[in-house]
């Protein structure tokens, strides 16, 4: 089967994309990643809460008890060269783009529309192929709507599409009260693909030492059903590509993906779970998959059970919820 | 502009743009014909020429050269080349000793080769120099004069410890001001390389080495101009060789060595022409011209002074002025010492002088002069009718010297009977030796603009001040000068800044006074210290307070508004800490504060300021976050917008003055003493107010209520589980748990006086009551109380058992608290059971109210020391943090008991405080010995019950020392009415029946470094005392200096770049001994381990060592998470907790416990939250990765290996439980 897909305006070897996570950090592991068989690389997001957080800490730090006492006027002695902020996840990106053949794309995690576009710059102009917009955003204020949400992602985009000229990536959540209307907009605003879903870590209480504890937990092939979904309905709405994310661990999840209406699928838990490895292994049981029964081409399975293209496309709507109820028999 | 002085130099056209390039200093490449000027400190002037001028640098920390030494390491880190196109090696060594005999043979071998020094430092340095010189080895050694300890340590500047040294035959060149450190670092090196004698290069530790001032640099041809490179290949010729062996270092014999010893006269003669004519050279080359003696003032002064170092700027300045207004009077200045050339000295002095005051910035105790004036009543005897001579004493220790007092020595002069010896400068009431000075006199020029700034430590305005003085030495081609003086605390320490501007080179070597601007940066201050009463009239006084303008006028001390209103000031205010918050600086004004200035000051136009202000930002920030820059610039934006003029109203309203220093309860040495140094005015405390033998009082620090933290711990009954976890771990021991009978607590507590029923087996008797109180004024609000408490409110689980709240808001209430809980009874020791944490927290600390940093990780341990064992405690100290928090004069943290017992505390000096404290070891054990012979020989007459039960007394209970001290003073009521020799000899030493502990406490610096020779032979002698090593792995007290101690990977200070090698297993050193008790602790992991270790040592029979991981501001860490820093390193196993116990192989057990569990935690992981491993991956990233990997494995195997030697295979008992089984 021919296996090429067109994502971001590049053409992967394969739909099989090492996704945004810890194990793309270091030169060392891009590499791993790309010789596991990775058609293209997500580098971890960088957090600009955590970029200003870390050279305040380190300013803090450096700086406390100086000029105070007359033995020490410091404590730590000031190096020449200092790299904070997005130096080292720019120089991951140029390291990454010159020892690499798989296109690398960055990831932008930010909170204010003027720093999304400079940040945004500096990793173009540091070489990455591509961009991916890690909008996480949670409405915790009471006095902000739904409706200022979705313009605050839409300004975003348009904010940065302005600035550079590579392509652009939203990863999204899937809590939108009309993701449909939400996905056009964003196809609308210029984003050159939509990820989805992002897994938002939920909060956990330790109830022994009451406090509340980040939980990341693994996905499992369950949750791919999201996206499928999603992927299903928006196929051939959009002139954007479509990326799916979440739960995809075997080969039977992505190529449920991909039939829904996936470019490329991005694989994190999976890496954790059963190795980097998994990468290569699973595009090469897609291409059997394929092979064996009978597609010639990956964009032959591409959108194939869309919504468009199934018999019952209610199936996707409300009427499924009703006939799951309806299925349903408890246990006598 | 607003009329005044600036605006005065701004239209004489005396401020312009500087076309000078400024001052980033690096060595330059080509010759250039414009001048360059740099704005730097003594220590950078010298170290800037000594680096450019060596091959080989060896290095050791010492206060204040620390700085030459660490910027000559930094600049060969960053790779800065010697003029000769190479980047000069920098090594640091163990100690100063090592240092010396690390020049020593880089200089053999032919190197040119430097080194940096103070003070005992250079002390250590001696038996090397002798050698250097004997063997006529060119080479310069830098030294920042500093006060030798005598009866008490100082690290300010006098010239004892270039005295001390003066007869090793090394010739001595002083450096006046900071220009002449850096012209005369090349001078002295040019003429060491010719004249073959080596050459110590020194000026004065402070006032010359830390003020800052604006100065021209010399380039790297200037030194290559001065440098004859044929001397150098000459020099490296002679070096050590098996190309040309030859033999140095013989021994000789009565027969030649005196003779030969004579032989290198003709190099001494020949030295002062040689430095002469180099100086000659230089003033050809450079344009500034340089004498061996220097005379200044009228050609026919009939009285002259004669001087040598800073104060012979102030002296100078002195002489133009009364030369101006009518008198005849001159100043020879001194530069080259030794040689002392008496041609030159005479040739110098006017002919017409007819008496001369020598001034000498030392004390020789028992010579009949001081050692300058000696040396020119030496030089003068040769020239016959000549003048008369008295010798004076001044500035010891960096005690002001000033216009007024040079101006009495002259008077002094005139006088018919002049003091033969005097000293000036203070109040001798003892030996009535000083002369009195008129404290108004000034000689400062009006068109100099002077500056004065209080400032908390922590809030930046050094820092802030330093940036000013560069940008106005920078921008524009006046004159700057800063000199800071900085507190005797680490924590909630004041810091005052003098500044001046003017348009001549400044040499005004002492601190402003009648200052054209004063500011205040914290408001507290203004109850605290006298600082406007001397301003000029008309000055501005900024003050930083949360008060607005129309209600601030109010809050002032009564003598703050007369003195404002008497002197008509301009006063300014500014909510500094509001700004800051509201910009995102968080707490840090000193952006702010500097913006203030600049705006009100005028001592440069306002938007030339601001924008001056915004470059160096920029410079300073840019490296660290774009988003910092930001912050600081909208800082700055704010601050104008916040800045305001207060109207001044036409009378005083206060009815409050500002309050006493101390109580009026407090002793009469306190108040009449201590209490001086408190408010500052330290230097009005006359010769008699001291003790002649340095000895002081414990129990002091109790008195200072310094007031200085914003939030306190309240205690919430509700809540609290009694664990006394936050009384462990209190660095200031300002939280306290007691247990007390409930009828105890009566009608006169105070309401909110909070107690719970007491729950535990701690204590004996029912019907407890527990408290806990913090005290309010001594607390320095670090939070490792709330850090550690266990108990959470179960409503509100932000919430613990005890919180933080403002301190104004609690503060007369938990006053009162306090004093309550202090006069309620405590249980005996000897009744608490002192093996659990919870019980041994009801002992009374004995070191409280420390001034060490706030959240300090040492001071815990001592606590507990003094806890335990204070009541019987010897200690001796090693110089460093331990010993300044210990006993940086006015305070004292040790403290006694209601019985008057207490530690007995001493610091001998930084390298041999293991042999000091064995030294107390021996004493008691001799001195017991012949107190038990003489009991046994009396014991017919003392009775045989007592003798027997005093000379067979276990005492290893709390109890069993109670009876002992009881049955001791049976013995002496006995004795009383024996009378015999013996019983006068045994009443004296009654005291050392009962059993001392004799510990010996200080930091890895001392412990790993300096002091290790010592601390393993004192380990290996099978003695009975205890170590206690604060290990910080850094020199904390000096700066964060990289030791022994220091982890791999982390950055410290000459390790610039991540330290390369592990850090050294002292435990492991001191179990291979295998008679030794060693422990490694970490009271913030495991406190009940730490308890254990302190009491298994002091009962151990024997040598004990426990190695206590101390948290630090040095590792970059929040002080107020420190324990959380115990628990990440120990998890990680980078620390782990163990306790070897010899005694246990009497059991047949292995003697080695494991009491850390398996690592949990990746070693990055403890790591990469600290600063000093952090900053690495930002600027090595790849270097950093290297030596993280090295730095896990190396872990991971002393992991093993202490499994091993414990016997474990991962699956012992005490690594399950962590020691808590």
């Amino acid at each position: 089967m021919k296996m090429t897909t067109r994502y971001l305006g590049l053409t992967l070897k394969h739909p099989v994309v090492a996704s945004a996570s810890p194990l793309s950090h270091t030169l060392d592991g891009v590499r791993r990643l790309e010789d596991a068989g990775a058609a293209a690389v997500v580098l971890p997001s960088l957090f600009e809460e955590q970029i200003e957080q870390e050279s305040m800490h380190m300013l803090h730090t450096m700086q406390q008890g100086t000029e105070s006492f007359a033995e020490a006027r410091s404590y730590l002695p000031e190096p020449d060269q200092f790299m904070v902020g997005p130096d080292q996840y720019l120089r991951l990106i140029s390291d990454a783009r010159k020892s690499c053949e798989v296109p690398i794309i960055a990831s932008l995690n930010g909170h204010s529309p003027g720093t999304w576009a400079q940040y945004a710059r500096l990793m173009e102009s540091a070489g990455a192929s591509a961009l991916e917009l890690n909008i996480y955003y949670l409405a915790t204020r009471f006095d902000i709507s739904g409706a200022e949400v979705e313009q605050n992602y839409i300004d975003i985009l348009k904010t940065v599409k302005k600035e550079v000229k590579i392509p652009v990536a939203l990863k999204l959540g899937p809590y939108f009260s009309a993701f449909a209307s939400m996905a056009k907009r964003c196809d609308d605003a210029g984003a050159d693909a939509l990820v989805l879903f992002n897994r938002f870590y939920q909060p956990d209480l330790d109830i022994e030492e009451l406090e509340v504890r980040p939980r990341v937990d693994l996905s499992v092939s369950s949750e791919i059903r999201v996206p499928l979904r999603w992927l299903a309905i928006l196929h051939g709405h959009l002139k954007c590509n479509l990326a799916a994310t979440s739960g995809i661990h075997t080969p039977d999840d992505a190529i449920k993906l991909i039939m829904s209406g996936a470019d490329a699928v991005m694989l994190c838990s999976a890496l954790f779970q059963w190795g980097v490895h998994r990468l290569g292994r699973l595009a090469e049981e897609i291409d059997d998959w394929g092979t064996e029964h009978g597609y010639e081409s990956l964009e032959m399975l591409k959108g194939s059970m869309s919504q468009r293209a199934v018999k019952d496309p209610e199936a996707f709507e409300r009427a499924n919820y009703m006939r799951t109820l309806q299925s349903f028999k408890p246990i006598a | 502009m607003r009329e005044g002085l600036p605006g005065r130099l701004h239209s004489q056209g005396l401020v312009r743009k500087s076309t000078a390039s400024t001052c980033e200093l690096r060595p330059e490449s080509k010759e250039t014909m414009s001048k360059s000027f740099a704005t730097v400190d003594g220590n950078e002037a010298a170290a800037h020429v000594a680096h450019r001028l060596s091959e080989v640098c060896a290095i050791y920390p010492i206060t204040p050269s620390s700085s030459m030494g660490e910027l000559a390491d930094e600049w060969s880190s960053r790779g800065k080349k010697n003029i000769w196109g190479t980047i000069p090696t920098v090594i640091e060594m163990q100690s100063e000793g090592g240092a010396a005999g690390a020049v020593h043979g880089a200089l053999q071998s032919g190197a040119l080769t430097t080194t940096f020094t103070a003070s005992q430092g250079l002390l250590l340095m001696i038996p090397n120099m002798y050698k250097i010189a004997g063997e006529l080895t060119s080479t310069v050694f830098h030294v920042t004069a500093r006060t030798l300890a005598t009866h008490a340590l100082s690290i300010f500047g006098d010239h004892s410890d270039v005295m001390a040294v003066r007869s090793t035959g090394w010739a001595m060149l002083c450096s006046a001001n900071i220009q002449e450190a850096h012209d005369q670092a090349l001078i002295a090196t040019a003429a060491a390389l010719e004249s073959r004698i080596p050459v110590m290069h020194f000026f004065d530790g402070f006032r010359t080495s830390h003020e800052v001032q604006k100065l021209e640099l010399l380039s790297d041809d200037d030194l290559r101009a001065l440098i004859n490179d044929e001397l150098i290949f000459a020099h490296r010729q002679r070096a050590l060789s098996p190309d040309h062996p030859v033999i140095r270092g013989t021994a000789q014999n009565p027969d030649v060595f005196f003779q030969a010893r004579e032989a290198s006269a003709p190099y001494y003669k020949a030295c002062p022409g040689i430095v002469q004519s180099v100086m000659d050279r230089f003033a050809a080359r450079v344009g500034r011209a340089y004498k061996l003696f220097e005379y200044h003032g009228s050609p026919t002064a009939d009285r002259v002074i004669v001087i040598m170092g800073s104060g012979s700027e102030t002296a100078m300045e002195t002489v133009e002025y009364l030369n101006a207004h009518g008198e005849n009077v001159g100043l020879l200045r001194v530069r080259l010492y030794r040689p002392f050339s008496a041609e030159h000295f005479l040739a110098a002095l006017p002919s017409s002088v007819r008496s001369i005051a020598v001034l000498d910035r030392t004390k020789e105790p028992g010579a009949l002069g001081d050692p300058l004036y000696t040396d020119v009543v030496c030089a003068l005897a040769e020239r016959g009718n000549a003048p008369r001579v008295i010798g004076g004493r001044y500035g010891l220790s960096s005690k002001e010297f000033t216009p007024s007092m040079v101006k009495v020595v002259f008077d002094e002069l005139k006088s018919a009977s002049p003091k033969k010896q005097f000293t000036v400068g203070i109040e001798d009431d003892v030996s009535n030796s000083s002369l009195k000075y008129d404290p108004a006199f000034s000689v400062e020029p009006t068109d100099v603009f002077r500056a004065r700034f209080y400032g908390l430590g922590a809030d930046g305005t050094v820092g802030a001040n330093k940036n000013s003085i560069k940008i106005i030495g920078d921008e524009t081609n006046l004159y700057a000068q800063g000199y800071f003086v900085y507190d005797s605390k680490k924590s909630g320490a004041i810091t005052v800044s003098h500044l001046r501007f003017g348009p001549r080179p400044i040499r005004s070597c002492y601190l402003v006074s009648n200052p054209n601007f004063v500011a205040c940066h914290q408001p507290g201050f203004l109850d605290k210290y006298e600082m406007i009463a001397d301003a000029q009239k008309g000055a501005t006084f900024l003050l930083n307070t949360a008060v607005p303008a129309d209600k601030i006028w109010d809050t002032l001390p009564r003598e703050v508004q007369q003195a404002i209103l008497d002197k008509q000031l301009k006063f300014y205010i500014i909510d500094a800490y509001r700004v800051a918050a509201e910009a995102g600086m968080g707490s840090l004004i000193n952006t702010i504060m500097q913006t203030c200035f600049f705006a009100i000051s005028g001592v440069l136009p306002r938007e030339e300021a601001i924008a001056a202000i915004k470059k160096t930002i920029k410079k300073t920030y840019e490296k660290k976050g774009e988003h910092i820059v930001t912050k600081n610039f909208e800082a700055v934006d704010r601050t104008l917008a916040n800045l305001v003029e207060v109207p001044l109203p036409a009378k005083v309203s206060a009815t409050r003055t500002r309050p006493a220093a101390v109580s009026d309860k407090a002793p009469e040495f306190m108040r009449g003493v201590l209490a001086k140094i408190i408010e500052g005015n330290g230097d009005s405390l006359p010769v008699s107010a001291f003790p002649p033998d340095g000895t002081f009082p414990l129990t002091t620090s109790v008195w200072e209520k310094r007031a200085i933290a914003l939030e306190v711990p309240i205690w919430d009954t509700d809540w609290c589980i009694q664990c006394n976890k936050c009384v462990m771990v209190c660095p200031h021991a300002a939280i306290r748990a007691k247990v007390v009978p409930g009828d105890q607590v009566n009608g006169k507590r105070p309401e909110g006086f909070k107690t719970m029923p007491y729950s535990g087996t701690d204590v004996p008797g029912t019907g407890m009551l527990y408290s806990l109180q913090v005290a309010p004024e001594d607390c320095t609000g670090c939070g490792l109380c709330i850090d550690v408490c266990p108990a959470k409110n179960k409503r509100e689980p932000r919430l613990k058992a005890i919180n933080l709240e403002p301190l104004p808001q609690v503060r007369e209430r938990e006053r009162a608290n306090w004093d309550y809980f202090l006069s309620l009874p405590s249980v005996p020791r000897e009744e608490l059971r002192i093996s659990t944490v919870k019980g041994a927290q009801l002992l009374e600390p004995l070191f409280e109210f420390s001034g060490a940093c706030s959240g300090c990780g040492e001071t815990p341990y001592i606590k507990l020391l003094t806890q335990l064992y204070g009541d019987r405690a010897m200690i001796a100290n090693a110089t460093g943090c331990s010993s300044i928090y210990g006993a940086n004069l006015p305070t004292t943290p040790y403290s006694v008991n209601a019985q008057g017992r207490g530690p007995a505390w001493a610091n001998s000096l930084f390298e041999d405080n293991a042999e000091f404290g064995l030294g107390f070891r021996v004493t008691l054990d001799k001195q017991n010995e012949f107190a038990r012979e003489l009991l046994t020989a009396l014991r017919d007459q003392v009775g045989h019950e007592l003798a027997d039960g005093i000379l067979g007394a276990e005492q290893n209970t709390e109890q069993e020392i109670t009876a002992q001290r009881r049955r001791v003073s049976d013995l002496k009521d006995i004795l009383a009415s024996i009378h015999t020799p013996q019983a006068r000899q045994l009443e004296s030493l009654s005291g050392k029946l009962v059993k001392h502990a004799v510990w010996i406490v200080g930091g890895d610096g001392w412990a790993y470094d300096i002091g290790y020779g010592g601390l393993d032979h004192v380990l290996s002698m099978g003695r009975n005392i205890n170590i206690l090593v604060l290990d910080t792995g850094v020199y904390s007290n000096t700066g964060g200096q990289c030791s022994k101690a220091t982890p791999l990977g982390a950055v410290a200070k000459f390790a610039a770049g991540g330290k390369p090698v592990p850090r050294k297993d002292l435990a492991m050193m001191a179990i291979n001994y295998g008679h030794v008790y060693v422990a490694q602790v970490a009271f913030g992991s495991n406190d009940l381990q730490t308890l254990r270790a302190f009491q298994e040592a002091e009962s151990y029979d024997g040598p004990s060592l426990i190695i206590a991981y101390s948290h630090c501001i040095a590792h970059g860490i929040d002080m107020g998470q420190g324990l959380q820093q115990h628990k990440k390193v120990v998890d990680s196993a980078a620390w782990p907790l163990f306790r070897f116990d010899p005694r246990r192989k009497d059991n047949g057990e292995l003697p080695l416990q494991m009491d850390s569990k398996p690592p949990k935690l990746k070693v990055r992981d403890w790591a990469y939250s600290e600063t000093r491993f952090k900053m690495l991956t930002h600027s090595n990233p790849a270097e950093a990765e290297h030596l993280m990997a090295l730095a896990e494995k190396d872990i991971k195997a002393r992991w093993d290996i202490y499994m091993q030697l414990a016997g474990m295979d991962g699956a012992n008992d005490n690594a399950k439980t962590g020691g808590q089984a």
